[in-house]
């Protein structure tokens, strides 16, 4: 753990880098890919801190993201409510839903509470396409207006880049400072060993709901983010697909780590880009690499510099034997 | 009403009963690995869509295709274990996880390059003419996925009630360490288990194949609902997840006839969100005391 | 061995004097092509970006647009709206003067808002009403409304004398969209809809859903939907002897679907794109030039059956052909110009493109088909 200060010097320095990285790739497609790199750093952040620091494992994880998608969007699209408005509104519904089923569900161990997570996750998705009124049904909703302070519309990339960035940066932000509070602590001692936590005096199922509201209700901000950035929303991104992807995310990014979700969902998002050279072979091309990475980087992307430096070291110790 | 309820419980059984075999074989590599197999459903669809190619393509008879298909995919289910799993026999079950879901959609994106992303249709083993059952209609495809399922776990559980390796495997399935420590080469006890359940699984394609069709995506919604049947019956290798299956397929075939087509997996996915909720451990097993 | 090093060597030479030629000619027109060629969708996507690539070389082997090579640049969607943002961003970045696609009227509802932004026009190859109803400025569409279909349907209905329908939809894209139609036209042709049912587009049986409707009171069934579920809602039918006329829509309309659905699919009938029947038709028949011409020049190119979906990214490119031709390769040009489009016979049908209507087609677009004796024949 590093301590208080190490930390804020990590945020700042990430912070200085998603600040000019415009300069960088504006005016090119993948200013557009960055703001899905924001909103998926974002949905993976709030997964780790249920799967990697509680060790709660989740395959329902796009089912909050889609309500906060599609109740921002509802709202704002067939009831014209303001999209800021529409976005608190979801995150308190989508809030409340996480508080409410934490109960019963996170009694469940294991595969259990997989199986349940990913049942949710499929009666959220399945009312999405059913209530056609409402949502739409599987051809989608569309006239999602974008968000809009003052005069200025979040209209364009760059506008929006900074927009999800903002959120995400205090996702991060909220997320490093929780994990290495008191709460962060008895988090990993659950982790750990929920039994031994709870006779040290954790309130160990009241914790894991409120960590699980949490990591829905960031989701559910995410959602609406989405919503209003494509200004279209379909049940097809909200699915069981989507769910393992965000997984996907968090355990090459890195089990129990901030900066390693961000990895996470920036590799697995702009890898598509990269593979799209190979046309047909792209999926074969992206299921080979999840599993070399997996196979060869078991630590996540994140243990990337400690399998690194020893190498580095011993380099740096050779050429200084020579000189 | 009474010929109309029997026919929704006849097509839910054997809706299920390929449900039960899918699950079987996600419990039996669970059970001696930790593993949930997400690539459970793709030998499915190699089963069904080998059997296809070599029928059609090859132009072999039905029961040369089938012994084809079902060996290549056990040869495909070994090699996966032998490059993938076993290298990694310290990793975490997570991590294992993330694995078979790439090693999914690995499989299932060599099936589009091999052999195109057309539905593809197999003959019925033994003639279309439906049957009639005191009102209910059943084809003659239906006995035989109905026989060849009991046939199969009556030979599982044999298997692993009687034989040594079967005996070995459940031993593993209790206690990895402790079966090392008497002598169980636990290495080949994983192979095994990776081996018997690509071959059911390809079996369980390739008896539905000729009322569902194949394509090379089929096995996403069949390996969902299998590992469904597996968690209802609690990872048993037996006839708990059998019955698991067996339910499932029956609540979405009531579900959909009675109550409402669209809803109807959300029907299913409720009702086993209550057991989960109510019985925790599992609907068969007695509560266990928590291992710490 | 030294003839093979001097072959070798004439080759390269040859194909260095070519690419330098190449570099001296204007540069290629790009466009840009969005299709959903791998996930649930690419029976969609597949036939649309093969036909787009065969139009385009058939371009550039007869010398290319006003002497201008066209260079197609197809990204794959894979039914994902997010990725179909992402992929029409880049093709807009990538300077494109036109896009064809996507295949799904969700993709192409994502899309619209990046194009209307960018001024580039786009011709979707999806069928939902909502993609150039209302219309704007920028999009237009080939893939026939689903009304027309449905259209088609209730008048053999009304003809035949039967009121009372039953539905079964697949609750995807496609299904839904013809779900909403149906029960949208329904009242204009006086038919009642006595039930209303849906599967899953990966459900292996449909005999709960048929159980129900054949001890309703329907007189026929609609089932809407694409390979393989139709198949199997015909053989479940087959099964429990529903004796109703069983009709489908034109998400089936290919030999693919008898082969699949088997005895079966004797006596179905469907609304269907000309495409299917190019040979039956009369030789007055204005879009059996085309037909024709599409029709082998795919199978001689992917030895399999050239589709209506296929057809949709055929009628745009031509399309866009026409348009450059007249006006040129700038996205305003071409854009203008496909707005003054008539009389344009496709394989979906005759266009007639004007600034009130961007998808310019009427019923007259499909005919009826039945299966009679293991293929496809007219309805007369």
């Amino acid at each position: 753990m590093g301590s208080e200060r190490t930390n804020l010097l990590k945020f700042l320095l990430f912070s200085g880098s998603v600040l000019v990285a415009p300069v960088l790739f504006s005016g090119g497609y993948l200013m557009n890919v960055l703001v899905f790199v924001g909103i998926n750093t974002m949905l993976a952040v709030a997964l780790n801190l249920l799967l990697g620091y509680a060790g709660q494992i989740s395959l329902g994880q796009a089912a909050f993201f889609g309500l906060g998608a599609y109740i921002s969007g509802v709202a704002t699209a067939t009831y014209g409510l303001n999209p800021w408005a529409a976005m608190g509104c979801a995150a308190a519904i989508v809030g409340l839903i996480a508080f409410a089923i934490g109960f019963p569900i996170l009694k469940l161990k294991g595969h259990y509470l997989a199986m349940a997570t990913l049942g949710f996750g499929i009666i959220v998705y399945i009312a999405f396409n059913e209530t056609v009124e409402l949502t739409g049904g599987p051809s989608g909703l569309t006239g999602i207006p974008y968000f809009t302070a003052g005069t200025v519309q979040f209209d364009s990339d760059m506008k929006n880049y900074y927009l999800i960035w903002g959120f995400a940066l205090m996702t991060i932000l909220l997320s490093v400072n929780l994990v290495n509070s008191r709460i962060g602590r008895a988090l990993r001692a659950i982790h750990d060993s929920e039994v031994a936590a709870r006779v040290m005096g954790v309130n160990a199922r009241l914790l894991k709901v409120q960590i699980f509201t949490l990591s829905a209700v960031i989701s559910s901000v995410a959602g609406s983010l989405y919503a209003h950035t494509m200004t279209f929303i379909s049940p097809a991104s909200f699915g069981f697909n989507f769910s393992v992807e965000l997984l996907t995310m968090v355990v090459i990014g890195g089990l129990g780590s901030v900066y390693g979700s961000f990895l996470g969902a920036a590799l697995l998002t702009l890898l598509p880009e990269f593979l799209r050279t190979f046309q047909d072979y792209d999926i074969v091309a992206y299921g080979l690499l999840l599993i070399l990475m997996t196979m060869y980087m078991p630590g996540g992307l994140v243990r990337i510099p400690s399998f690194v430096s020893p190498i580095l070291a011993k380099i740096k110790a050779g050429v200084g034997k020579h000189a | 009403m009474s010929h109309q309820i029997l026919q929704y419980i006849l097509s839910g059984l054997s809706t299920g009963a390929i449900y039960s075999l899918i699950g079987i074989g996600f419990a039996i590599i669970y059970n001696s690995t930790g593993i949930i197999n997400f690539a459970q459903g793709e030998f499915v669809m190699l089963g069904g869509i080998m059997t296809w190619f070599f029928l059609s393509v090859f132009q072999l008879p039905l029961i040369a295709a089938m012994v084809l298909a079902i060996a290549l995919s056990t040869a495909v289910g070994v090699l996966f274990e032998r490059l993938t799993i076993r290298p990694l026999r310290n990793a975490s079950p997570l991590i294992l996880v993330i694995i078979t879901i790439g090693a999914s959609i690995l499989i299932r994106g060599m099936a589009m390059l091999i052999w195109g992303k057309d539905t593809h249709s197999l003959p019925m083993f033994t003639g279309s003419e439906p049957l009639t059952v005191a009102g209910a209609t059943l084809l003659p495809q239906h006995l035989w996925i109905f026989g060849i399922t009991l046939f199969i776990i009556a030979v599982n559980r044999f298997y692993f009630h009687h034989s040594i390796s079967g005996k070995a495997m459940r031993a593993c399935s209790h206690n990895r360490r402790a079966a090392g420590l008497v002598g169980i080469d636990v290495k080949r006890m994983v192979l095994f288990s990776f081996a018997i359940s690509s071959a059911l699984g390809s079996v369980a394609g390739i008896i539905t194949a000729p009322l569902t069709m194949t394509s090379y995506d089929v096995g996403i919604m069949l390996g969902l609902k299998g590992f469904c049947a597996a968690i209802i019956g609690g990872m048993s290798s037996g006839i708990a997840t059998v019955v698991g299956g067996l339910l499932l397929g029956v609540l979405e075939s009531l579900g959909a006839g009675m109550v409402s087509s669209g809803y109807k997996d959300a029907i299913a996915f409720i009702i086993l969100l209550l057991i989960l909720v109510i019985r925790p451990q599992g609907l068969f097993k007695k509560a266990e005391t928590e291992r710490v | 061995m030294v003839k093979k090093t001097a072959d070798g060597l004439i080759l390269l030479a040859t194909l260095l004097i070519l690419s330098t030629g190449t570099v001296f000619a204007a540069p290629p027109i790009k466009i840009g092509g969005l299709f959903s060629v791998t996930g649930p969708a690419s029976f969609l996507g597949e036939p649309e970006r093969n036909t787009a690539q065969m139009v385009a070389d058939q371009i550039n082997a007869a010398g290319g647009i006003k002497g201008r090579k066209v260079e197609l640049i197809a990204y794959d969607t894979q039914g994902d709206a997010t990725k179909a943002v992402q992929a029409a961003t880049r093709l807009v970045k990538e300077g494109v003067v036109a896009i064809i696609g996507p295949s799904t009227t969700g993709d192409s509802m994502a899309v619209i808002p990046v194009v209307e932004r960018a001024k580039i026009p786009l011709i979707s190859c999806a069928a939902g009403i909502k993609i150039t109803e209302p219309v704007k400025p920028w999009v237009f569409k080939t893939a026939q409304n689903d009304y027309l279909a449905v259209a088609r349907i209730y008048e053999d209905l009304v003809q035949r004398k039967m009121t009372r329908v039953a539905l079964l939809t697949v609750s995807d894209s496609f299904g839904s969209s013809g779900r909403e139609q149906l029960k949208a036209l329904a009242s204009r042709y006086k038919i009642t809809i006595v039930s209303d049912d849906t599967y899953g587009p990966k459900d292996t049986d449909m005999t709960p859903q048929l159980t129900k409707i054949r001890s309703g009171q329907a007189q026929a069934l609609i089932c809407w939907g694409t390979n393989p579920g139709p198949a199997i809602v015909t053989r479940n039918a087959r099964q429990l002897s529903l004796k109703i006329p069983l009709y489908m829509s034109h998400g089936v309309s290919s030999k693919k679907f008898i082969a699949l659905a088997g005895d079966a699919s004797e006596g179905i009938v469907l609304p269907s794109g000309r495409v299917l029947v190019a040979d039956l038709l009369p030789k007055s028949d204005k879009q059996k030039k085309s037909l024709l011409a599409f029709v082998q020049e795919y199978q001689k190119r992917f030895k399999a059956e050239g589709d209506h979906f296929g057809g949709h990214a055929w009628d745009a490119m031509m399309l866009l052909k026409g348009a450059m031709e007249r006006g040129g390769a700038t996205p305003a040009a071409i854009r203008a110009q496909l707005e003054k489009t008539r009389n344009f016979a496709g394989i979906g049908g005759v266009f007639n493109f004007s600034p009130t209507d961007h998808s310019g087609l009427t019923k007259d677009a499909f005919v009826l088909v039945q299966v009679k004796g293991k293929d496809w024949v007219l309805v007369k």
